[in-house]
């Protein structure tokens, strides 16, 4: 294969041109462009934050007190987790990142944001399609897959519907860009809304039975996770990374191989949740085989990306909006490279059914998705509000409470799945091994989810603060400038 | 390039759920598996409104790989045409508690059942179980046709009874139905799902 240097060296340069050349003023433009939609679509983010957190909590507790507040139905683990989960994906993580979609947009076409009020009341209607199927799934009203739990008559069409309008606005937008060069970033965003209305509609139509309900089940689930809930951050990190350091990113054509191996790989990689199960094989073999074949996209973004931080850590002393969005790359490769170990055979057969996976999702659903979030709000609010964070201390608090906390809660349930894959592979010990092998790693995650809420609360506080104390911002130093930089070499002049 | 993306999800729609949906069309139930009956299947309800499923599998996977039939979940893997009854699927991808595909033939008594879902840990001490006391009531005094659970002393309620109420017993009849340890089914998509 044959890549003309040169020809990589010019779209370095459209890049560059890109990422720095708009003024200030006209970067203002855009952003207040998209002010309603995105403030709205972070607050109802940062409250669903909330609302999901003391959920997770309370399903963690009931791991080492069953008998934990299960008087009540609304209350019982098998419906507080599920709807730990809603909260979580559907209601933090993908209302944010609308907004994030509706404030990249605009700056990378280079243009106001279009139909903004469309995108304002998709995300309302969203919303109330949300809190419909969750106080119905909390009533006991279940379509019972996993990841589609939501009331399919009540709840998805309000959803979809939802969506569709805020991927009009980002599709409006689009067609009306000033830019000739469409940054990478805009690929993931703008092809992520298409792709989610079809798995979301295909997941949920009624009409499965058997095992094929399975493989639709995982199908959309893995989706959910990888055209989705990746997409957009890979997009927001994309941005975030070259945009604060002030250089391009490291190569465009490496940037194209991670786009276009994701969308044909990841798409394949559903029937990797069965393996050993029930399904013909050659479908579980496909999955297993597109599992592996991840590996392309993923080395890809992760060299890109790291290409264009290295040298630069140091930078992160100065933005948390940096330090998030790095350790949130660093995650998405780790949790990708995790996840193809994952798929092989030999390893399944120990970790499928554990709390391995439980670690796995919580790597790729907070240590990517979610911090990359937070590095966003960083990074965003105060251009939309035209006001800075107002306490350093707080963020500090925050990102170590929660990156930290979360770094215990993977490694605790990482250990404990082991233990429990090997004592379930070991025929004679009984189940009662298993459950014993896991018990203190879940008492663990349990204190690590009371650092993480602690985390959430200040963070949330400090939301509150930025967006609604009129006292202007003390801020003087950056968060983490006490931090000796460890991944750069001081320079002596 | 929407086209591309949109052609990449849709030719993994074509393999994943249009490709596997026509073939296992054709799959049928075995002729011991019994079509599940009215109570049964609003027990699975309840199965699926407690979210039962979040921490209990229903599959046996292949003895090659695991230890699923050599530590008594089932005599062999289940099969597609195991499943042709179920809709949606209850597979399952946590044992936090033990696999259930065949718990009518582990446990086929009744009256275990619903003590155990009332109080796990009055059967099972160091479960970590949810209790299920809201399938029961309490009540000062049975009534005519009321079914009383007997509750062992440490876990029964101060007063009164614990009456078991219909929606425990289709969940213990639901639970008690999952019996697959008939031969293995002969259906064209069973070959297909050997090595
Ligand atoms: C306060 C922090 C959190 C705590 C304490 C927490 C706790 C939990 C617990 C206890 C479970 C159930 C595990 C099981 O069934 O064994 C769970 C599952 C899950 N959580 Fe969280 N969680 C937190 C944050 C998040 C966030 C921010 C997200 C997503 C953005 C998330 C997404 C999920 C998902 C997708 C599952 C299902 C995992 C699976 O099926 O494999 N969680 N979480
Ligand atoms: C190349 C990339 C990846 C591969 C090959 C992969 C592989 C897997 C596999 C094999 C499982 C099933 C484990 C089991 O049930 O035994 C799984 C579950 C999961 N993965 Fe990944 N993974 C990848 C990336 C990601 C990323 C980037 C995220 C998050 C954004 C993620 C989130 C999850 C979640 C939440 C589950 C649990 C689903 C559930 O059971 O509810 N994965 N992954």
């Amino acid at each position: 294969m044959t890549i003309q240097q040169g020809q990589v060296d010019v779209k370095q340069e459209d890049n560059s041109q890109y990422l720095n050349k708009a003024s200030a003023m006209e970067m203002e433009t855009y952003d207040q462009s998209g002010r309603q939609p995105v403030l709205l679509g972070f607050l109802i983010a940062v409250i669903w934050l909330l609302i999901g957190t003391v959920l997770g909590d309370l399903s963690s507790f009931k791991f080492d007190h069953p008998d934990l507040l299960s008087g009540q139905a609304y209350l019982t683990f098998g419906r507080i987790r599920p709807a730990h989960l809603n909260a979580m994906v559907y209601g933090w993580a993908s209302t944010a990142m609308f907004s994030v979609s509706l404030w990249l947009m605009p700056r990378l076409c280079r243009t106001r944001l279009r139909w903004g009020r469309v995108a304002s009341c998709g995300i309302l209607v969203w919303t109330a399609g949300l809190i419909v199927g969750l106080v119905l799934l909390l009533q006991g009203y279940s379509d019972g897959l996993e990841w589609l739990e939501l009331d399919r008559m009540w709840a998805d069409p309000l959803l979809v519907v939802g969506a569709a309008m805020v991927g009009a606005s980002v599709w409006r937008t689009l067609a009306a860009r000033n830019v000739h060069h469409l940054y990478v970033s805009v690929w993931y965003v703008a092809a992520s809304y298409p792709w989610f209305l079809i798995i979301f509609l295909a997941g949920n139509l009624p009409f499965y039975r058997g095992v094929e309900s399975a493989a639709v089940n995982w199908f959309y689930a893995h989706n959910a996770l990888g055209l989705w809930l990746t997409a957009v951050n890979l997009a927001l990190i994309y941005y975030l990374l070259p945009k604060i350091i002030g250089r391009p990113i490291y190569s465009y054509w490496l940037s194209l191989v991670g786009f276009w191996a994701l969308a044909l790989f990841y798409a394949l990689n559903g029937m990797h949740h069965l393996i050993g199960g029930p399904i013909p094989s050659w479908m579980i073999a496909t999955s297993i085989t597109a599992s592996i074949m991840m590996v392309i996209p993923v080395i890809a973004v992760g060299i890109n990306q790291h290409m264009t931080v290295v040298g630069r850590f140091g930078a992160m002393r100065y933005s948390p909006a940096l330090t998030l969005a790095v350790i949130a790359a660093m995650s998405y490769t780790a949790v990708s490279l995790q996840g193809i170990m994952t798929a092989l055979v030999s390893v399944n057969r120990i970790t499928h059914f554990t709390h391995w996976t439980i670690a796995h999702s919580h790597l790729g659903l907070y240590m990517f998705v979610t911090l990359s979030l937070f590095g966003g709000m960083y990074y965003i609010l105060p251009r939309v509000l035209k006001r800075e964070w107002p306490s350093r201390r707080l963020i500090r608090l925050h990102i170590l409470l929660t990156g930290g906390g979360m770094a215990l809660y993977i490694i605790a349930l990482g250990i404990g799945g082991v233990l429990q894959g090997l004592s379930l592979l070991t025929p004679g010990t009984g189940f009662e091994a298993s459950v014993a092998s896991t018990k203190p790693w879940l008492m663990l995650r349990s204190i690590s989810a009371v650092i993480i809420s602690v985390g959430h609360l200040a963070f949330i506080y400090h939301s509150y603060l930025l967006a609604f104390s009129r006292k202007h911002s003390t801020t003087q130093l950056p968060p983490f400038i006490e931090f000796k930089p460890v991944l750069v070499k001081e320079r002596k002049s | 390039m929407l086209m591309g993306a949109l052609a990449t999800v849709i030719f993994a729609l074509v393999i994943l759920v249009i490709l596997p949906s026509s073939l296992l069309s054709h799959v049928e139930a075995p002729p011991q598996l019994k079509r599940p009956s009215q109570q049964e299947l609003l027990g699975r309800q309840i199965y699926i409104s407690n979210g039962c499923i979040y921490c209990h599998t229903q599959q046996v996977r292949d003895a090659e790989i695991t230890a699923d039939v050599s530590s008594g979940l089932g005599n062999r893997a289940s099969v597609p045409a195991d499943y042709v009854y179920d809709a949606p699927n209850l597979l399952g991808t946590m044992r936090t508690g033990p696999d259930l595909f065949n718990v009518g033939v582990r446990l086929p008594d009744s009256n275990w059942h619903l003590l155990h879902l009332y109080q796990p840990r009055a059967l099972v001490p160091w479960s970590i179980m949810p209790a299920f006391p809201f399938l029961f009531e309490h009540k000062p005094k049975a009534e005519k046709g009321d079914k009383v659970l007997k509750v062992p002393a440490a876990y029964a309620p101060k007063q009164g009874v614990v009456v078991i109420t219909p929606e425990a017993a289709a969940l213990v009849a639901y639970l008690t139905s999952l019996r697959h340890d008939y031969p293995i089914p002969d259906s064209p998509a069973f070959k297909e799902s050997q090595p």
